[in-house]
């Protein structure tokens, strides 16, 4: 990541010397819904909003804004008061933005993991987390000792269920005995909820716990029950160095950049991007030694793998719960299923709440 | 050596004053806080308090945000008046938002002007169902209405959570926890084209000319006010307190859930988790700060709202932290109950002399 961030700052300063004063008022908005100091999905972001500034771009950003009638205020003041592309980075800014775009044309506007594009000034992103959950996946099927991985995850949605698949199915391949129990917290971020959801895991036997919610509370858990863990949203190492045995980290800088940068000077158009490990969006933390040299470069080949295309998340044969098939042998899930994805796969326990 | 006297003959002019005391002193407490954070005070107070409400939108916005401020903290005065401490103005904001809701999602495919009637009606009946729990625990089973209610928050909270994400949840939309868009009959009418000001204001224009009646022109308000005042008094005049308790709830809970249903059929239009920014409790300080008064309230309740746009604006043009917000609310509330207490108090400052203090 910082290597990321230095190529940004290196290429800001080189941009620096040509475009002086080019688009003086260019401004650019981020809206968050959490803290930027939450070590997770908000401060990725934020990691994000800082490659832009380097770049040279002036931004703003207004954190912890709720998602509900307060967001569609925050929004519009920000395109009111000059600022010619905003970013509004969660899932319920998804109605509010596509609101104000109505209204402010000739503002742009990009909103983060959502599926509505109402007007040609709303472009929609997210981030193939599901590949960063097949190395996961394979990670915690060779690591596990009692063929138990523990889930948190937050709500049933398919970004949810398509990662829990993803890990499972990889962990499969490693491990055919593995089982995945999941529990369901009904929530993005509650450091409480999420500790009593990784002991309660661990209680039933998980010896590797993984979550889909964003604080550091279940990586700490683990790190206190002497169980394995992995990092979500950001590189979570610090908050557990023992029990840590990787983190997938959601790399917003280089597309934030890129997007900014064409706002800036006009080729900005709509689109719907879903970048994965290939364009960097999707990132590894690093591995822990205590997985072993071999295992280490089992994972880094199969992310070299996952990257180029070789190897996709999702190759049939696939069968859900019931075992029935879902994608068959030689093929792999396009992306329409996975974006409308909300069956488990063999060797998930338990049922997708209703 | 420090001695605390009560003052007899408080002025009541004084004791409408201290809020205006309080609101200048909150201003020059946050002048200082932006100064120490390195900001130009002036500059950022600007921001705060005018760049917000210098436009008609921003008006517009002000409006929509004290709308159910004003509308919880006139049902709040009552309990308050009367000496029952409701906390729990944000559970019965959101079981009335669920009730209201459910009826909205009834007719989610059809349109009727009868609709939002009985959508609002609904919002106010769940919100005075729910307050009625903590009041019947009191009245009938001794408990503590202010643990009850708050406790109630958590359950409405999460009987909302339960809702979206599960038998309510929108069947088109992936599992996502929100419900079904409200069919526009549901909708609360704008009141201008392109702004979000919505008929929920009359509501609360309605709450307060009541409440004020109620108050001041009824035999209830006057029971209300006795058993603020002295319990006992009240016991010896022969006050049903029972059924008086029961009612002040019904009237704040009512209040509340029409606040909720406010929010979900005008601003956001469908029941998701995020249906308040914890209104229910701001309330609380816009109840004080208006001084139980029903036009106090008002005042207050606009106030209080501009707190938060203005903590949105500084952060918008100055990046200060959005948390300045809560903290501008808390400090008015702190300056509020501190100068009350110097106005029923005097702090007297002894001099002893040595051989006094030998003893």
């Amino acid at each position: 990541m910082y290597k990321n961030f230095f190529r940004y700052l290196i290429s800001a300063i080189f941009l620096l010397g040509f475009s002086v004063n080019s688009n003086a008022d260019f401004k650019v908005g981020f809206v968050y819904v959490g803290p930027t100091g939450d070590h997770g999905w908000t401060f990725q972001h934020h990691e994000g909003r800082n490659a832009v500034e380097a770049a040279g771009i002036k931004t703003t950003f207004v954190e912890s804004v709720p998602e509900g009638a307060d967001a569609e205020r925050v929004i519009r003041q920000l395109a009111q008061s000059g600022h010619d592309l905003i970013f509004t980075t969660s899932f319920g800014y998804m109605d509010p933005t596509n609101k104000v775009a109505k209204d402010f044309p000739n503002v742009k506007f990009e909103h983060a993991t959502g599926y509505k594009r109402e007007h040609s000034n709303v472009s929609t992103y997210s981030a193939r987390f599901y590949e960063g959950r097949t190395l996961l996946g394979h990670i915690a099927g060779k690591m596990t000792k009692t063929n138990t991985i523990g889930y948190i995850a937050s709500f049933p949605i398919p970004e949810v269920i398509r990662g829990i698949n993803a890990m499972t199915l990889a962990a499969q391949k490693v491990n055919p005995n593995i089982k995945t129990k999941i529990v369901w917290v009904f929530t993005w971020y509650d450091p409480g909820k999420e500790a009593e959801a990784a002991q309660a895991l661990i209680d039933q036997g998980a010896d590797v716990i993984m979550q889909h919610t964003d604080s550091t509370a279940p990586v700490q858990t683990a790190e206190k029950a002497g169980v394995w863990s992995f990092g979500q949203a950001s590189d979570m190492q610090r908050f557990a160095p023992k029990s840590i045995l990787t983190s997938i980290i959601d790399d917003w800088a280089p597309y934030y950049v890129e997007r900014a940068i064409a706002a800036r000077d006009g080729t900005w158009n709509q689109q719907d991007t879903w970048h994965g490990l290939k364009e960097g969006m999707v990132a590894m933390g690093p591995y822990n030694s205590a997985m072993g040299a071999d295992l280490v470069k089992e994972v880094e080949q199969l992310q070299k793998d996952l990257a180029s295309g070789k190897v996709h998340s999702f190759t049939g044969p696939i069968y859900d719960q019931k075992g029935n098939i879902l994608v068959a042998e030689g093929k792999v899930a396009d992306d329409g299923m996975l974006a409308g994805m909300s069956v488990y796969v063999k060797g998930v326990e338990g049922d997708i709440p209703k | 050596m420090i001695k605390i006297e009560k003052r007899n003959d408080v002025p009541m002019t004084l004791y409408f004053f201290t809020p205006f005391i309080a609101i200048i002193l909150t201003i020059l407490g946050g002048g200082i806080i932006f100064y120490i954070l390195g900001f130009n005070p002036i500059e950022a107070l600007k921001f705060y308090f005018i760049t917000p409400i210098s436009n008609l939108y921003g008006l517009s916005e002000l409006l929509l945000k004290a709308t159910p401020l004003c509308l919880i903290a006139i049902g709040l005065s009552f309990c308050f008046k009367s000496n029952n401490w409701n906390i729990g103005a944000e559970g019965q904001l959101t079981f009335g938002a669920i009730v209201g809701g459910g009826v909205a999602l009834l007719f989610y495919n059809q349109e009727g002007f009868y609709i939002l009637p009985l959508v609002i009606l609904a919002g106010a009946i769940g919100g005075m169902i729910f307050a009625l729990i903590p009041a019947i625990l009191k009245t009938y089973f001794n408990t503590n209405e202010i643990l009850v209610s708050l406790m109630l928050v958590y359950v409405s909270k999460l009987l909302l959570d339960y809702l979206v994400v599960g038998p309510w949840s929108n069947p088109e939309g992936f599992n996502f926890p929100e419900t079904r868009q409200f069919s526009n009959s549901s909708r609360m009418p704008l009141l201008f084209e392109g702004l979000r000001i919505h008929a929920g204001i009359f509501l609360a224009l309605a709450a307060v000319m009541l409440s004020w009646f109620i108050l001041y022109k009824t035999y209830l308000g006057f029971q209300i006010k006795v058993s603020g005042l002295s319990l006992k008094t009240a016991k010896y005049a022969g006050f049903k307190g029972k059924t008086m308790i029961l009612v002040v709830f019904m009237i704040s809970g009512a209040c509340a859930g029409l606040a909720g249903v406010g929010e979900i059929t005008g601003p956001i239009g469908q029941l998701h988790r995020m249906i308040s920014p914890d209104y229910g409790f701001t309330a609380i300080i816009v109840a004080f700060l208006g001084r139980l008064n029903p036009f106090g309230i008002i005042f207050a309740s606009l106030v209080v709202a501009l707190t938060y746009l203005g903590a949105e604006t500084a952060q918008i043009f100055l990046q200060i932290p959005k948390y300045t917000g809560q903290v501008f609310q808390g400090m008015i509330l702190f300056f509020l109950l501190a100068s009350d207490y110097l106005l029923f108090f005097k702090v007297k400052i002894l001099n002893l002399k040595k051989n006094e203090l030998r003893h």
